[in-house]
């Protein structure tokens, strides 16, 4: 007989078998989720998506009040506002993209449990609904920053901005990456988990965002270089706050780690996922 | 038509049990160190054990399927039946890659859906038709396929009203039925469809039934049906497989395989020991038979024998006993007394037969207590003589029903009325 059978299901696949042509066939599957994720969260609200900026904005306030007005840190010559807004908006994407692709078995299996369909359109759908709630909010720092503009705050606008969408990619895979680890690590022991959600806390401290760069020096500042998240935040600022620096070894380092971390995530992930029902 | 659509080959799963801990750590670390340093093959495959739930084994791992070889021809409507913890669910499993197997391969031929469970990925928040596109697009659909059937869908689960109110406020009924709807028009080459039919009402049920065999007939397509309803199987399926313990044990046309199954489905159906007091009274043997063999249809008439001896003088003697329901529901009760107006016998063996003619009782589980005793002294009989049995719908039975021809109605009377009408 012929061997023309549409599928083969094994006990085990290739390490590396992504199984690219299975997500683009599910991708509209990715639409509703992204759809289901945006539309049901602010449902039966009345203020609705404005929640997406109520809540960046009054981190924005209480960060100008502990850090800038009693911590007195410096924010590098930069307005408060625009210095800690643009901080949270990009660490928020940062980590609720983390959190949804670290979550994808624990809290899918009721769904995995009971259909196929390529794992991993879960985590790139919240990515992307992640994504629509971060551009909310750049509009409201757009818009604070055009303000400022017109009250005569001298703010340059630098060519490097035009790396936003890189830095933007960037995030999302270290997220991604990182969150994929962990979340085939938790399926079978939980105990990462209690690691991982203080750790994010810490890690936020460890990243240049209630703080510049160059307030940092000697040691600390090659352990905060080393941080993979740094150049991304650091040249966002350069960008377009006239703070902060753009280092391109940095971003070269930041990309070849997200790389690496991206492939082991794809292996780790494309383990657990095949036997991840018997285990969770 | 003859094309293969389905083959397993030797397909084993073995589960873990227990709960995972710090003890599935040193396993795991074990099973790396013996495989991958040292070569070996992996220890903890070799120690599983045939699943046998009502036994306590020896090791911590179990065989859920083993060495399961079996094909599916293109167009069959496959039942696939077997105890509870037989491994149904678990082959259903595999075979919709919601995990994969640990030994063996399965190779297909065409697109699957499963049924395993209707509504999956249902969002209360959403509306009822936010959730067809998105159980739809999680079965694999893309949103132009559904928009082209959602007319359809909507009005097969018959939800037209509430098409754009959240889900949270449909009833369990209609979250099922929208469910049942967008799978049913998936047009898949195989259906994988796991006892969904026990939940709806008895108008969705036929609705339901009746879309799974146009399937099949109409259309060509090959579907597996898992359920316990032996009536729905009978109706629907072509070909049975029957595992058991993880294995299969009869595969073939599906009445012989639904009579292979019935014929271990009885629990106790004879009883041979001595059940009372020896120096007085007792219960010596007791068995339930068919007219059919060793199978009670409902259309079989059944006899139930028992001999008791009278050791003393009794003065006031009881024989008798209950039938009830699997609920330990009483439903009948016969006496020898009863009947023939004496209350005693002279010391002697003697031979009891109660006859119950053919469609009494109706398709279910039945018990029955033997009730040998001393007017309101003592009960000699105990729990040792307690009989099983099970009544299962005949196959010429099926459709001379009165009530209506769905095979999954549940009753306690058995429907044979004598019926008259006439036009006024």
């Amino acid at each position: 007989m012929a061997d023309d059978w549409t599928l083969v299901i094994r006990p085990k696949k290739r390490l590396l078998d992504l199984d690219l042509k299975g997500l683009w066939r599910y991708r509209d599957l990715w639409y509703m989720y992204v759809r289901r994720d945006i539309v049901t969260l602010y449902k039966q609200t009345i203020l609705g998506p404005l929640w997406f900026l109520i809540q960046p904005v009054f981190t924005t306030v209480m960060y100008m009040f502990v850090f800038g007005g009693l911590a007195k840190i410096s924010t590098d010559g930069a307005p408060q506002p625009l210095f800690y807004l643009s901080g949270i908006m990009l660490w928020n994407y940062f980590s609720d993209s983390f959190n949804v692709s670290s979550n994808v078995f624990t809290s899918n299996a009721g769904v995995f449990g009971k259909v196929y369909f390529p794992r991993l359109v879960v985590p790139l759908a919240g990515l992307t609904s992640n994504l629509v709630k971060m551009l909310i909010q750049l509009l409201l720092f757009v818009i604070v920053y055009v303000g400022y503009r017109i009250a005569g705050t001298q703010l340059p606008l630098r060519p490097a901005l035009l790396l936003f969408p890189f830095l933007v990619l960037l995030l999302a895979f270290h997220a991604l990456s990182w969150g994929l680890i962990i979340s085939s690590v938790t399926s079978k022991y939980r105990d990462l988990k209690f690691l991982v959600s203080f750790g994010m806390q810490l890690f936020m401290y460890a990243t240049p965002i209630i703080y510049p760069l160059s307030a940092a020096s000697g040691r600390i500042r090659t352990v905060l270089e080393l941080n993979p998240l740094t150049p991304v935040f650091e040249a966002f600022k350069y960008g377009c706050l006239g703070c902060g620096s753009l280092s391109w070894s940095g971003l070269l380092y930041s990309t070849v780690f997200m790389c690496v971390t991206l492939f082991l995530s794809v292996i780790v992930f494309n383990r657990v996922e095949r036997n991840f029902m018997d285990t969770v | 038509m003859s094309e293969i659509a389905i083959r397993f080959d030797h397909v084993g799963k073995l589960y873990h049990l227990g709960t995972v801990g710090t003890g599935t750590l040193s396993h795991d670390l074990n099973r790396w160190w013996q495989t991958k340093i040292l070569g070996h093959e992996d220890p903890y495959l070799k120690v599983g054990e045939v699943n046998d739930r009502a036994h306590k084994g020896n090791s911590d791992f179990v065989w859920a399927l083993r060495d399961i070889t079996f094909d599916v021809k293109q167009g069959d409507v496959v039942g696939i039946i077997g105890k509870n913890g037989a491994g149904k669910s678990t082959l259903l499993k595999l075979l919709s890659r919601v995990t994969a197997p640990t030994t063996g391969e399965i190779r297909v031929r065409g697109r699957i859906a499963s049924l395993l469970e209707v509504g999956t990925g249902f969002h209360s928040e959403m509306t009822g038709r936010e959730n067809i596109y998105m159980n739809g697009a999680i079965m694999g659909m893309t949103r132009a396929e559904i928009t082209r059937k959602l007319d359809e869908i909507v009005d097969f689960a018959g939800v037209e009203r509430y098409i754009d109110t959240p889900v949270k406020r449909y009833s369990s009924g209609m979250t099922v039925r929208l469910g049942f709807a967008v799978a049913a028009f998936l047009e898949p080459e195989i259906l994988v469809v796991d006892e969904v039919l026990a939940v709806g009402d008895a108008e969705f049920q036929k609705k339901a039934i009746g879309k799974m065999q146009d399937v099949s007939r109409g259309e060509g397509r090959t579907v597996l049906f898992v359920s316990h309803n032996m009536a729905a199987v009978r109706s629907l399926c072509q070909r049975g497989v029957l595992l058991e313990d993880g294995g299969v044990r009869f595969m073939g046309e599906v009445s012989d395989t639904i009579e292979n199954y019935l014929r271990d489905s009885v629990v106790q159906s004879s009883f041979d020991g001595i059940d009372g007091d020896r120096s007085v009274l007792f219960l010596r043997k007791a068995a339930i038979l068919s007219s059919d063999d060793t199978i009670c249809y409902t259309s079989s008439s059944l006899t139930i024998r028992f001999e008791v001896t009278v050791v003393k003088n009794i003065a006031s003697l009881v024989v008798g006993f209950n039938i009830k329901s699997a609920f330990q529901y009483p439903l009948a009760r016969a006496d020898y007394n009863n009947a023939n107006g004496c209350n005693t016998l002279a010391p002697g063996d003697y031979v009891f037969t109660f006859k119950i003619p053919p469609f009494t009782l109706a398709e279910g589980d039945y018990q029955i207590d033997f009730d040998v005793a001393e007017r309101n002294v003592k009960r000699y009989t105990t729990d040792l003589s307690k009989l099983s049995f099970s009544v299962s719908q005949g196959n010429e039975a099926f459709g001379n029903v009165f009530a209506d021809n769905t095979p999954l109605k549940k009753s306690i009377i058995q429907e044979k009325w004598e019926s008259t009408y006439q036009r006024l």
